[in-house]
């Protein structure tokens, strides 16, 4: 997910600790100036900070295909979309700023690697079809975790997550357009449409993270209600849902043991290469050097853009003082 | 030498109104230098599909809030005083709408 292996801190035992629990247990939400335990402060920080850290990231790969959108409506869309990811960035970023650290504090923790982003933004969109793809299946992935996550315990965060699920759906409907578009032109569209999914297919399903059937941190999040699903619930509600969609596009997903099981009501899939994953979380990804260079690159190249504003807006206080 | 790091904008909450003439509506925050760029932005973050007419921004310093712990003291003794709601009193249906 944008969140991946978030670490919980573990559970507060004291009177203020289980009373605490109890209002979650109750479904009360929990507010800034509320008393909170440290563990669910800090548990917070890391899981709202890396998702935020996703959101900003998650333009590179599609900014890529900007300037080379096969038309100008597609052209707009796409920056409309890269756009929005912009928003979803600075939605969580204040969501964890009222949980006491700063902007910047959390952007030095991506820079320096202290912080995470998601796998799957370390992974290279190569072909227009791409970008179909990407908010078909990365977009869809997410939408997954976002949904129930309007239900999290912790106030500033559900209010981000319904504002983020709102704008979510145009991000997947215009990349299943796109994948339709080509899925049903010409053989060399279709075929780059199904080489797309054959690249995306299991980087997507690693973004639930491993199973967490035995995680401890999970099962500490899901008391608090910052953890809505289990990973495995939520990998295998996007496959079921998924693998309908490929059918209409006329294009096969790249799994030889995918099959429906009467019995259980699901698909059965193929696990992705979990030694694959956790080699990207460790920054071996195939962009993951690219990205953090670049988003330092932005960080740097804007800082005499933040310093000249500041001191504007202080020589304009000045002025006015004076007068 | 490493040069003091400069200081971060600072936060503005940010409130909008819809369009039917209803009130500004809390609708989160952001980082600006300055009252002008934090509306700029505002309309940036916050009002990208048509989701008001008019913004407002104050600096998050600026506002005072009430105690999360008061929350008993303050709100239950209007639990004790159903009759502020209409509903209370029946009103035969002879009179009609009331």
């Amino acid at each position: 997910m944008y969140a991946q292996m978030v670490t919980s801190d573990p559970r507060d035992e004291t009177v203020e600790g289980q009373a605490f629990q109890a209002r979650i247990d109750a479904g009360e939400k929990i507010e800034p100036r509320d008393w909170m335990p440290e563990g669910y402060r800090k548990t917070l920080i890391r899981q709202i900070g890396q998702h935020a850290h996703s959101e900003i990231v998650g333009q590179l790969p599609e900014g890529n295909w900007i300037t080379r959108a096969p038309t100008l409506e597609r052209k707009a869309i796409l920056l409309a979309k890269v756009q929005d990811e912009a928003g979803h960035g600075l939605y969580l970023y204040c969501a964890a700023e009222t949980l006491g650290v700063s902007r910047d504090e959390m952007t030095e923790m991506l820079l320096d690697g202290r912080m995470k982003y998601s796998s799957i933004f370390s992974y290279p969109t190569l072909t227009w079809a791409d970008m179909g793809a990407v908010g078909w299946l990365v977009d869809g992935a997410a939408i997954m975790n976002q949904v129930p996550l309007q239900r999290t315990s912790y106030g500033p965060y559900a209010r981000a997550m319904i504002r983020v699920c709102k704008e979510e759906s145009f991000h997947q409907r215009q990349g299943f357009d796109i994948m339709m578009k080509m899925a049903k032109g010409t053989p060399a569209q279709k075929k780059m449409a199904q080489d797309a999914l054959n690249r995306f297919w299991y980087p997507s399903l690693m973004m639930f993270g491993p199973s967490d059937k035995d995680s401890v941190h999970s099962a500490q999040s899901m008391a608090w209600k910052i953890k809505m699903n289990t990973n495995d619930e939520l990998r295998q509600k996007f496959v079921d849902l998924t693998v309908p969609q490929a059918e209409y596009l006329g294009l096969t997903i790249p799994d030889p043991d995918l099959k429906w099981n009467e019995e259980r009501g699901h698909y059965d899939y193929s696990e992705p290469d979990w030694s694959e994953f956790y080699d990207v979380l460790k920054g071996n990804g195939p962009c993951s050097v690219d990205r953090i260079e670049t988003r330092k690159k932005a960080w740097d190249d804007g800082a005499w853009v933040r310093e000249a504003l500041m001191a504007h807006s202080e020589k304009q206080k000045t002025k006015v003082a004076a007068e | 030498m490493t040069e003091p790091k400069a200081p971060e904008w600072p936060l503005w909450e940010v409130f909008i109104r819809g369009q039917h003439g209803a009130s500004h509506r809390h609708v989160g925050s952001l980082h600006a230098p300055d009252a002008e760029m934090a509306i700029k932005h505002a309309r940036d973050v916050y009002t990208r599909r048509k989701e008001g007419v008019s913004i407002w921004v104050v600096p998050t310093t600026a506002i005072a809030a009430s105690n999360p712990d008061m929350k008993g003291p303050l709100y239950d003794p209007s639990d004790s005083k159903p009759y502020r709601h209409p509903t209370f009193f029946d009103i035969p249906k002879e009179i009609g709408t009331m």
